[in-house]
Order: structure tokens, then C-alpha cells, then sequence
């Protein structure tokens, strides 16, 4: 009884400092929002930890210069596009090509599987310079088709986690299907993809998560003067100090971290589900 | 079957196919050749042999970045996994408000690296300069101890599941065994728990090490390699080599330096997996 009750003390005391922790751990977020509700003047370094009082107060002003003047709604709209874009694409080819590789015995398939585990290890530093003018020369660089790009550049995770996941169903369910007539493009689209489908939600959240914040590879890749994903945008304003205002600056990285945490909410079942299942596959 | 699908070959594999050729294979040979050239542009190359690597050792800017990287790497993969083991293990015990840790600890994962950077320099410039310190960009250890912090605070999470993960999977008639068998708590930890989980540190090593070592956004937004170059990683040299230096030779040194870096990816990625998983045992 007594060993009961003090387990139960010790819990009471865990569950103290880790809401202290998380305080702390919420705390940068609270911060920038806190900021992006002063005027301008009232923004300094030292200035940066302490609440906007009445006077320096400035409402949502802040918001709506950033989104007028920044010109933020189309870069929202280039992240959102390419994300939508090359996720929807990486998880269609890679989970045919996936099929083909867990089901065909062939050289092709072996050299493109091991081919995709090594593209996983190879920093982008590797490929930066040579694949942006790849891409320069093939037109390949505008929101609308770097999809492509990331295709080429993601479907070495995508393909190694449908193969894991492929190789592990059993074959008899295609078989029948295969005898009550079903042809390959048929089956692949009405029996593989259905029982894929939690594969696919964890492969596609993986890849959201690195194409949405992805900085290095637009910028290398887009003509910056013309298009900037949200990431670029950040970075092209903090990067020229001085003539940049800080607050509609902390305005805009506000909007572009609520409706991750806002979806993060929604989706935290299936999100948390695909990072173990990219784990395990690892 | 097999043969079946064989013939529709041009279907499922041939656009991944292409992307990847395109994304991927010939930027990677490509980038190859390039290591062993002089060129500003892409039409004007020389073939210059090993020079280019012979040069990258004498730009000590290099080694520089080499020893902070490696340093750096060490150091926060110990810390994050050390701290994220913790939190799982204590976060299995079903105390009150489990869930809602879990999803603030996640959370800063899916803030962007450039974003998250700026945030934390304006956090922590507010504290040092509230104490009456240098600022991040006048001091290399701050920048050192603001990178741990930042790169702690965004993978304590992530690599916290993945614990939670694999802690959850131990069965509990094994722990109960071991603790009839009269092993106290710690025993338990670290003669069952930890060898029983062995599998989810493999990979949690392997993502932290990595991550750190390839480091790039996060580097370049709250130090940006200040002051004078001494907080700059592996990454944002080879970066500022090929496109913030004048002079006709750097395009290729750049590239030299980007193939050295990805060896040493590959070197380390196979000495801790051979270390990691000789270790990982059976149920």
C-alpha cells in the first residue's frame, strides 16, 4: 500500500516538471508571437523577451503589412503548390515503381533498389551545383515542374519504404485476383494501393514535412527574383538587414507556422504513426 | 505472373526512373567528373586532375569547419539522445498529461530549419544581451551552445517517439521476470530495457548523427557561420566556397570538398551502424 502511494507521489511530481518543461519548450513560439504584436520601435534585441505594453501595442498592423507589402500570399501559395504537387507525385510513381521492384526478379530492380538506399546517404551539397543546372537546362525550373526535381531527389526514401512494406504482403491476393482476370494496372490500382494506403500516409507525411520546409534546393533551383517558397522568402528579407522591419518579419513567421501546428493537431495520430513506421523501416 | 508485369515495365517503373536519372544519378556522376575540373561555367572546363583535392587542405577554413562539425555532431547526438531516452522512459510510466507532453515535445519538428533558426536568434540574443553578454554573432561558444540548444529542442521529439516506440514493445512478462529474478530498477534498465531497444538506438544514432553532421539551414539562420567563419559547418563551407567566393578556381574546390563530404557521410554512417547493431539482441 505504502510503496503504491508513493509511486503515486513520485508520478505527481513527474507530471510537475514536465509541465514546467513544456512551459519552457512552448516558450520561443510564445515569444515570436508576442513580438509580432509590437510597433516597430518598440522591437530591439533587448527588448525581445518582454511583453508589448499598451503603448507599443500595434494590433494586427503588423499582419497586414507583411502580407501586402511581402508579398506573402503568393509565396504561401508557390510552398503550398510544390508541396501538394511533388508529394502527390512521389507517392503515385514511387509506389508503382515499388510494386514493380518487390515483384519482379530482375536486374533492373535490384540495381534501382540499391540504387535508392544510397541516394538516402548523399548529402544535397553533392548534387547542388550540378543538379541545378540539370535542371536549368531541362526547363525544369519553375513551381510548376520542380516536382519532378523532387521527385528524382525523394524517391529514394519513398521507394525503399513502399519496397519494405510491399515485399511483407503476401502474394495470394494478387494471385486470385490475377486468375479471376485482373490486369497488372487494374490490380495494382484496386488491390495493391488500397492495402498500401497506411504506408502511403506515412511515406506522404515524411515527405511533406521535408519538401514544406525545404530551403537549400528552391533556392538553388527557382529564379528568386520571380519565385519564392516560404522558406526563401524568410531567409531573402532576415538576410538584408537593416532595410527590413522586424515586426511585419516575426508577422509573417507567425503565419507560417500556425497552420502547421493547427494541422499537426488534427493529424498528430497519423503523423507521430509515420514517423515510427519510417523508423522501423530504417 | 512476374512476367506479366514485366511487360508494363515502361508504366510503373519509367517515370520514377527518369526523375531519379534526372534528380539523382547524372547530377551524382556529374558532380563526380566536376571534382577533377577548373570551371566557372558549366562550358569552360579544364581537367585538373587531384588539384582541386590537394588545395582543400590548405584552405584552412576547411579544417576548420571539419573540427567544429565533428565536434558538434558528437556532442549533441549524445545529448539528444541521452535526454530524449530519459523522456521516453519516464513518459511510459502513464503519468498525467502524457499525450499533451508528447505533442508539445513533438511539435517543433515540423517548423522549418531556417524558420526555427531565426526564432532561437532572436530568443537568445534577447538572454544574452539581458545578461549582458556578447551576442551569438560576436561569440563562437555561444554560437556552439545556441546550435546544441536549437538542434536539442527540435530532435528531442522526434527521436523521443521512436523511444516511446521501441520501450513500448518490451514485453512486460520480460521485465517482470528480471525484477523476480531480483533485479532492482536500475538493472532492469540497463541490462533489459536498453539491450531490448537497442534496435530503435540504431536508428535514432543514425538520424541524429547524420542530421548534425549535414547540418545546413539551421547554421545558416542563427549564426550564419559568425564570427569570422568560426561556427560554420561542413555544409555552408562547401556553400559559401562554390557561390560567395570570386575567383576561377573555387567552383571546382567546392566540388572536391562536396565529394570529401560525402565520403565522410558514408564512413560514418557504416562505423556507427556496425557499432550500434552488433549490439542489438534477440527476444
Amino acid at each position: 500500500m505504502n510503496k503504491k502511494s508513493s509511486k503515486k507521489g513520485i508520478n505527481m511530481i513527474l507530471t510537475i516538471i514536465f509541465s514546467v518543461i513544456a512551459v519552457i519548450y512552448l516558450y520561443p513560439i510564445f515569444m515570436i508571437i508576442s513580438n509580432s504584436l509590437k510597433i516597430e520601435s518598440a522591437i530591439s534585441t533587448k527588448s525581445a523577451l518582454s511583453l508589448p505594453t499598451l503603448d507599443s501595442f500595434a494590433g494586427f498592423s503588423n499582419y497586414i503589412y507583411g502580407i501586402q507589402k511581402m508579398n506573402f500570399l503568393s509565396s504561401f501559395f508557390y510552398s503550398l503548390y510544390i508541396t501538394v504537387s511533388s508529394v502527390v507525385l512521389i507517392i503515385l510513381c514511387c509506389s508503382m515503381c515499388a510494386w514493380y521492384i518487390s515483384r519482379v526478379d530482375s536486374l533492373l530492380s535490384k540495381i534501382l533498389y540499391y540504387l535508392c538506399v544510397f541516394s538516402m546517404v548523399v548529402p544535397f551539397q553533392m548534387v547542388m551545383f550540378t543538379l541545378a543546372k540539370t535542371a536549368d537546362t531541362l526547363k525544369l525550373n519553375t513551381p510548376y515542374n520542380i516536382c519532378i526535381i523532387y521527385l528524382g531527389f525523394g524517391a529514394g526514401l519513398a521507394v525503399f519504404m513502399f519496397t519494405g512494406f510491399m515485399k511483407s504482403m503476401p502474394m495470394e491476393i494478387e494471385e486470385a485476383a490475377m486468375i479471376d482476370g485482373c490486369s497488372p494496372i487494374q490490380m495494382f490500382f484496386r488491390v495493391v494501393a488500397p492495402i498500401t494506403k497506411p504506408t502511403m500516409i506515412s511515406t506522404a507525411i515524411l515527405e511533406t514535412m521535408w519538401v514544406w520546409n525545404d530551403y537549400l534546393l528552391p533556392t538553388l533551383v527557382l529564379d528568386i527574383k520571380k519565385y519564392r517558397t516560404i522558406p526563401m522568402d524568410i531567409q531573402y528579407f532576415r538576410g538584408s538587414y537593416g532595410s527590413v522591419q522586424m515586426g511585419p518579419m516575426m508577422a509573417c513567421i507567425v503565419i507560417t507556422i500556425i497552420p502547421v501546428i493547427v494541422l499537426y493537431l488534427f493529424a498528430q495520430k497519423y503523423i507521430i504513426e509515420g514517423v515510427i513506421a519510417g523508423a522501423v523501416k530504417g | 505472373m512476374n512476367r506479366s508485369i514485366k511487360k508494363y515495365w515502361p508504366l510503373f517503373v519509367l517515370p520514377t526512373l527518369t526523375a531519379f536519372a534526372i534528380g539523382f544519378i547524372w547530377p551524382f556522376v556529374w558532380g563526380i567528373f566536376l571534382s577533377f575540373c577548373k570551371f566557372t561555367t558549366v562550358k569552360k572546363i579544364k581537367i585538373v586532375g587531384l588539384a582541386n583535392y590537394t588545395k582543400i587542405f590548405s584552405d584552412s577554413s576547411f579544417v576548420d569547419a571539419l573540427k567544429f562539425t565533428s565536434v558538434f555532431s558528437i556532442v549533441s547526438t549524445i545529448l539528444i539522445n541521452v535526454l530524449a531516452f530519459t523522456v521516453a522512459l519516464l513518459l511510459i510510466r502513464g503519468i498525467k498529461g502524457t499525450n499533451i507532453f508528447r505533442t508539445v515535445f513533438f511539435m517543433p519538428n515540423l517548423i522549418g530549419g531556417i524558420v526555427l533558426g531565426y526564432i532561437w536568434q532572436i530568443l537568445l540574443n534577447g538572454l544574452l544581451s539581458k545578461w549582458e553578454l556578447p551576442l551569438l554573432a560576436l561569440n563562437e561558444k555561444y554560437g556552439f551552445i545556441g546550435l546544441l540548444v536549437l538542434m536539442s529542442w527540435q530532435q528531442i521529439g522526434y527521436m523521443m517517439i521512436i523511444y516511446i516506440a521501441g520501450l513500448q514493445n518490451v514485453s512486460s512478462d520480460i521485465i517482470e521476470a528480471a525484477k523476480i529474478d531480483g533485479a532492482g530498477s536500475f538493472q532492469t534498465l540497463f541490462k533489459v530495457q536498453i539491450p531490448m531497444v537497442m534496435p530503435s538506438i540504431t536508428i535514432c544514432t543514425f538520424l541524429t548523427l547524420t542530421n548534425s553532421f549535414k547540418l545546413f539551414d539551421q547554421n545558416l539562420s542563427l549564426t550564419g557561420g559568425e564570427p569570422a567563419k568560426k561556427t560554420q559547418m561542413l555544409a555552408l563551407n562547401i556553400y559559401e566556397t562554390y557561390y560567395s567566393r570570386s575567383g576561377a578556381q573555387w567552383k571546382g574546390i567546392g566540388q572536391a570538398k562536396a565529394v570529401v563530404f560525402f565520403l565522410l557521410v558514408v564512413v560514418i554512417s557504416l562505423i556507427q551502424l556496425k557499432i550500434t547493431r552488433s549490439r542489438e539482441v534477440q527476444a
